[in-house]
């Protein structure tokens, strides 16, 4: 296939790619997008197998190795449970980042297959383009894989912070850039080598000190970076769809971190230099022990939201933990029998990832039209009987609304203490991920249900 | 003179970078789980690059260093394409309206 006709398809699968998007911008038209992304991804495949035109014994063992990856990817799309969403992308990012450096690493054993010069002639533009795009993915690897760890538990979330640590980021990162700037000059296969196992060192070091509840901004940073992987490499192949694609990725996973960093109040640094929470936590809980609390039980709730006439329920990642959606969405049946309105609230920043929420609640069926965001629902509110918030903590506190000296001032929050009154599934009073007592524990109108979510909306479920 | 191809390439990439930007605000935020698995299986696109790298040179010797990392390239961009748009139908699935 000639050079242009390709170039032109590639164009076709960036447009595809562009619709996929853009579906999803309603429930309704996202499964057409989805379609569009496969047909642009089918195409650009084609073009590609087309345009090199080796039908030989290796286009065999593309094939097989096409259908292993693939079966593999099945499979997993199939098997993970909607709970485990954040470390899938996760884990899903790590693969696209990997396989950037890989392609990077093949186009500078083998230039002339890529058309990019020759061994230790390499094009200029081309060299700094593919190590580029071997850098950012390397990150994006080993940043995803820290990543992916600290949210399926088997690393600590905690933040890692250590003496100097931001001063050796910023050594590293200007180490990667003299090695590109070396690597041009000297052609040398060791500097890229070097190169790589840097940047996979720096992946590491950034992701450690970010605490478990940034992971939302953290997998939309990688999102991002796998996108500008993306387009370093589209620019040393040439290649158009590739180039649009990672441009898309990576404004995407920008806008999304924006937004994650918003639902926060914090700044895109703060929160990526890390540490939040480590030091607040022994300076805050302390004066608010002797406060009393009312401690309610299943059945107390129960009444109290069947002679309700509106419920709003305020999930957060508590109820993803305690996978707690399905027995939710049977108690919010319950409750519609009784002829009670039911909404749901989501903030921002509820879960370990943009949309979290929303996913398990459709999972559990709930219709996407009884789920809200917080500006949408915020003023009812203070015409709601009953807020049943379960999982959630510092997106509740009232203190972000009335004392500048807490670390969470500004955030925006959910104003459930101007319901009548609200119940508060929780284990124990300790406080949320930042550190901070939340006042609305204490609160005339708050009712303590000290349970695991999933179990207290069950018994809840039974005395209905 | 005449322009450098790199320049066309690089106002693509600008162009993009501009609607990406508009398209990913209009998306909703109760489907900003999907439109991160959907950028996921995009992104994959990629197996262009492993493709080209594990074709590359003679069919003879088809397993010289620059092809294994093609092959290992195309495996793992295979299963986040499958993974990923599989996923992303998975979870679009659910997104019901309510039964009147």
């Amino acid at each position: 296939m000639s050079a242009n006709l390709s170039a032109f398809f590639y164009l076709i699968s960036g447009i595809l790619f562009i619709l996929a998007l853009r579906g999803l911008s309603s429930p309704e038209t996202s499964r057409q997008g989805n379609y569009f992304g496969i047909a642009g991804m089918i195409i650009a495949m084609i073009v590609t197998f087309l345009s090199v035109g080796n039908f030989g014994t290796g286009f065999i063992y593309v094939l097989i190795f096409l259908l292993i990856g693939g079966a593999i990817g099945a499979f997993i799309a199939f098997k993970i449970p909607m709970t485990a969403m954040p470390e899938l992308v996760a884990g899903f990012h790590s693969l696209v980042g990997l396989a950037a450096v890989f392609v990077a690493i093949s186009a500078f054993l083998k230039p002339e297959a890529f058309n990019l010069g020759t061994v230790g002639n390499i094009y200029l533009a081309s060299l700094i383009e593919m190590s580029l795009g071997a850098a950012i993915g390397a990150i994006t690897f080993s940043g995803s894989i820290i990543a992916f760890l600290k949210l399926r538990g088997i690393m600590s979330g905690a933040p890692i912070t250590f003496k100097g640590q931001h001063l050796i980021n910023l050594f590293l990162g200007l180490t990667i850039i003299f090695l590109i700037y070396y690597l041009c000059v000297s052609q040398s296969s060791n500097i890229f080598w070097t190169l790589v196992t840097i940047s996979f060192l720096v992946g590491v070091l950034l992701i450690i000190p970010i605490g478990g509840a940034d992971m939302p901004v953290v997998i939309s940073m990688l999102n991002s970076y796998s996108g500008w992987a993306a387009a370093g490499i589209g620019f040393t192949l040439e290649n158009t769809a590739l180039i649009i694609t990672g441009a898309l990725v990576g404004s995407s996973g920008a806008i999304l971190s924006y937004i994650m960093c918003k639902g926060m109040n914090r700044s895109f640094f703060n929160v990526i230099l890390g540490g939040w929470g480590a030091t607040d936590q022994a300076s805050s809980s302390k004066s608010n022990e002797q406060k009393p609390v009312k401690n309610g039980n299943a059945d107390d709730a129960a009444f109290l939201m069947k002679n309700a006439s509106s419920v709003i329920i305020v999930p957060g990642y508590g109820m993803a933990v305690a996978q707690a959606q399905h027995a939710l969405r049977e108690m919010v049946d319950a409750l519609k029998k009784n002829g009670v309105k039911v909404s749901y609230a989501i903030h921002p920043v509820a879960g370990r990832m943009p949309g979290h929420m929303n996913v398990l609640l459709a999972e559990a069926n709930v219709p996407y039209d009884e789920v809200f965001e917080l500006e949408e629902i915020n003023n009812d509110f203070a015409n709601c009987d009953v807020a049943y918030v379960i999982g959630a903590n510092d997106v509740t506190n009232p203190v972000a609304k009335s004392d500048p000296q807490s670390p969470i001032y500004g955030m925006p929050v959910l104003d459930v203490e101007k319901s009548k009154s609200v119940l508060f599934v929780k284990r124990s009073l300790s406080p949320g991920y930042a550190g901070i007592d939340n006042d609305l524990f204490y609160r005339d109108n708050t009712l303590m249900l000290f349970a695991d979510a999933k179990k207290m909306t069950e018994e809840i479920v039974k005395s209905l | 003179m005449e322009i450098d191809p790199f320049i066309f390439r690089l106002s693509i990439f600008i162009l993009s970078i501009f609607v990406g930007y508009y398209v990913v605000w209009s998306v909703t935020p109760s489907l900003h789980t999907p439109l991160m698995s959907v950028t996921n299986a995009i992104s994959s696109v990629i197996i262009v690059g492993a493709i080209i790298a594990a074709l590359a040179g003679s069919s003879n010797n088809i397993f010289e260093p620059s092809n294994l990392f093609g092959f290992l390239a195309i495996i793992l961009a295979a299963v986040n394409i499958f993974g990923g748009f599989l996923v992303t139908q998975r979870m679009l699935q659910m997104y019901k309206k309510k039964k009147k």
